[in-house]
């Protein structure tokens, strides 16, 4: 009988411990499966940060890195320096890279530094239960805006992609969606080409991926998909921001 | 073996390549701007890579990662930029990674000032960032220290799989000595079967810090406490002047260290049985050294540019067996041998309670 659906290799098999509705092992799987896909497995190494995806590293199956919050584009950076025909990826949530680790994403961007950014936005702070991220909506209900999220309270979301694309060192920036099979298979095609752009020595490339967390939303995992259509993609649209791969030449 | 005439600075970080430092990550700050100058004219050069990191949090990760790669790594910093390194060195000491920090000290707190002081001595040996850690902490007294050392970080790092501090300051960094590097250096290259390079053939390694399971992290933190018992006992440097008669003895180290042997000459001079110990591993600190020397025939006086610092390590080690003095200057301020004699003559009298 033919295989036609098993786990990537690059995927340890360990149970996740995501909480159900959420995308997190939706997007590893994706990850995993490019990693797979390129037969990269034994060359990459990659960057579990701080956030609901902290035990990444118990889940793909090649060498792994834990950094401290926020700091994961740093420690890409002393690996690929040090490593440079090595495959490095890093893993980060919205709070973990568009705040406090904003300064880290934004020069290892400008320094086109060859690594690939997974940037999974889920739209609030996961791990810690619920508080206000610096990419929750306006209007949003969060454990620190518990009236939803104002203007004049708390400013306004960020738009990584849209802030990112104004660097000269990026060379990728998309923006896909986990909530149904389309835009699960239009992701992995984003974030196989994010690989392949490092692996052409092409500069930095990230993929974010808008994601759930029906727990902290306080939905069922249903209400979440639907919830990120509706709210999350009108305010971050899909789509590609930079691509500069193919004009510099494989 | 040529002499050559280096500043502090430059002789450490030519030291460094030396001992095959291969990555060097920094964010400018006075008084150390000399290291990553002559990293980032040099390294490159020489089969290494140079990286001005946007902060010195940014700098510590990156030394995190390539450590974690395998590399023998280094960051350099002053006292605000070293603050801002502690949480980066707390996952660095979890992590068991290799590596050298040099903090060329300059006074506080706050911006404080760029002149030279040793008010960073609790945040070097005590931890500094969160949870229970040690730093390997080894003071200079010279230029050839600084390179002499240096070289020696490298190797204690791989050897313990800890982080090394290098506990300078400005006068040290500064000023100019003849320095000579030996020819043909050794290199202890140690494997490092540990190292995130790709799981070409093997199991994944795991460079981690997290373990959410207490009676697992607890075991962890007893393996560190057994690590930090074993460097106590094979990693104590000091030196020792004129101990042997002294019912005197002065304790610095660094700068203060080089103003006191000064001051004990001229104290000698004049008939006082000075004498000078000088710590040169601050972390493990020489305390079994000085306990010996502990009697009720001596007395001892600490000299420090800081508030008083070490001097409570001195007081743990003499543990109340004779009076421990203290004495120092602040803000930048350097002790000078009058300042030294004074008090030395002080205590002579009796008059210093
Ligand atoms: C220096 C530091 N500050 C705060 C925390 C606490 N913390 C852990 S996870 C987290 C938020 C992570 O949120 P996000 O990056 O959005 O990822 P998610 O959990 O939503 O996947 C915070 C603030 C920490 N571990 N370290």
């Amino acid at each position: 009988m033919d295989i036609v659906f098993q786990r990537p290799e690059s995927m340890t098999g360990e149970q996740m411990h995501y909480c159900p509705g959420c995308t997190h092992g939706i997007i590893h799987r994706l990850v995993g499966e490019a990693i797979d896909d390129l037969d990269i497995r034994e060359q990459t190494i990659g960057i579990a940060s701080v956030g609901c995806s902290v035990f990444a590293y118990d889940y793909f199956n090649c060498d792994m890195q834990q950094a401290s919050h926020g700091r994961a584009p740093a420690v890409a950076t002393g690996i690929k320096r040090v490593l440079p025909d090595k495959m490095v990826f890093a893993y980060q949530g919205d709070g973990d890279l568009a705040s406090i680790g904003m300064a880290e994403i934004v020069h290892a961007a400008a320094r086109s530094e060859n690594i690939t950014v997974i940037f999974v936005n889920n739209a609030i702070y996961g791990m810690t239960s619920g508080q206000m991220a610096p990419t929750t909506l306006i209007g949003q209900k969060t454990t620190t805006t518990p009236r939803g999220r104002t203007v004049s309270e708390a400013g306004y979301p960020i738009k990584m992609c849209e802030l990112l694309a104004t660097l000269d060192g990026v060379t990728y920036l998309e923006r896909v969606s986990s909530h149904d099979a389309k835009h699960i298979l239009q992701a992995k095609r984003a974030i196989k080409k994010a690989f392949e752009i490092q692996q052409g020595g092409k500069g930095f490339a990230m993929v974010e991926v808008l994601s759930t967390c029906s727990v902290n939303w306080g939905m069922t995992p249903i209400e979440s998909m639907d919830w990120l259509a509706d709210n999350m993609i009108p305010y971050y649209p899909l789509g590609v921001f930079k691509d500069v791969s193919v004009e510099e030449g494989v | 073996m040529a002499r050559k005439l280096m500043r502090g600075n430059d002789a450490l970080a030519e030291a460094a390549i030396l001992a095959g430092c291969k990555a060097f990550f920094g964010y400018p700050i006075t008084p150390q701007n000399e290291i990553p100058a002559y990293m980032a004219d040099q390294l490159p050069l020489r089969g290494g890579v140079y990286l001005q990191a946007e902060s010195e949090v940014s700098a510590i990760n990156m030394v995190y990662g390539a450590a974690g790669a395998g590399a023998r790594v280094m960051t350099s910093s002053s006292s605000p930029g070293i603050s801002l390194k502690q949480e980066g060195i707390s996952y660095i000491a979890a992590a068991e990674l290799p590596c050298v920090i040099v903090n060329v000290m300059r006074c506080g707190p706050g911006l404080g000032g760029i002149h030279p002081s040793q008010g960073d001595y609790f945040q070097a040996v005590k931890g500094g960032g969160h949870g229970d850690y040690k730093l390997i902490v080894l003071a200079p007294g010279s230029v050839q220290e600084m390179a002499d050392l240096t070289i020696l970080a490298f190797d204690l790092a791989d050897k313990w799989r800890n982080p090394v501090m290098i506990l300078a300051d400005g006068i040290l960094g500064q000023m100019m000595e003849p320095v000579v590097f030996e020819e043909d250096l050794k290199i202890n290259q140690v494997e490092k079967p540990w190292a995130t390079t790709g799981a070409i053939g093997r199991k994944p390694n795991i460079i981690n810090t997290l373990d959410i399971v207490p009676e697992s992290l607890e075991q962890k933190n007893i393996a560190l406490l057994t690590k930090y018992d074993e460097i106590r006992k094979q990693e104590v440097r000091w030196q020792e002047i004129h101990t042997e008669d002294a019912d005197l003895i002065l304790v610095a180290y660094g700068t203060s260290a080089r103003v006191a042997r000064s001051a004990m000459e001229e104290a000698r001079k004049k008939g006082l049985k000075v004498g000078l110990f000088r710590p040169i591993s601050l972390y493990p600190f020489p305390e079994g050294e000085i306990s010996r020397l502990a009697s009720s025939k001596t007395e001892f006086l600490t000299i420090e540019m800081s508030s008083g610092q070490m001097v409570e390590d001195v007081r743990l080690a003499v543990n109340g067996k004779c009076p421990v003095h203290f004495t120092n200057r602040l803000g930048g301020m350097v002790p000078t041998v009058e300042d030294i004699l004074e008090k030395i003559e002080e205590i002579y009298e009796g008059s210093d309670h």
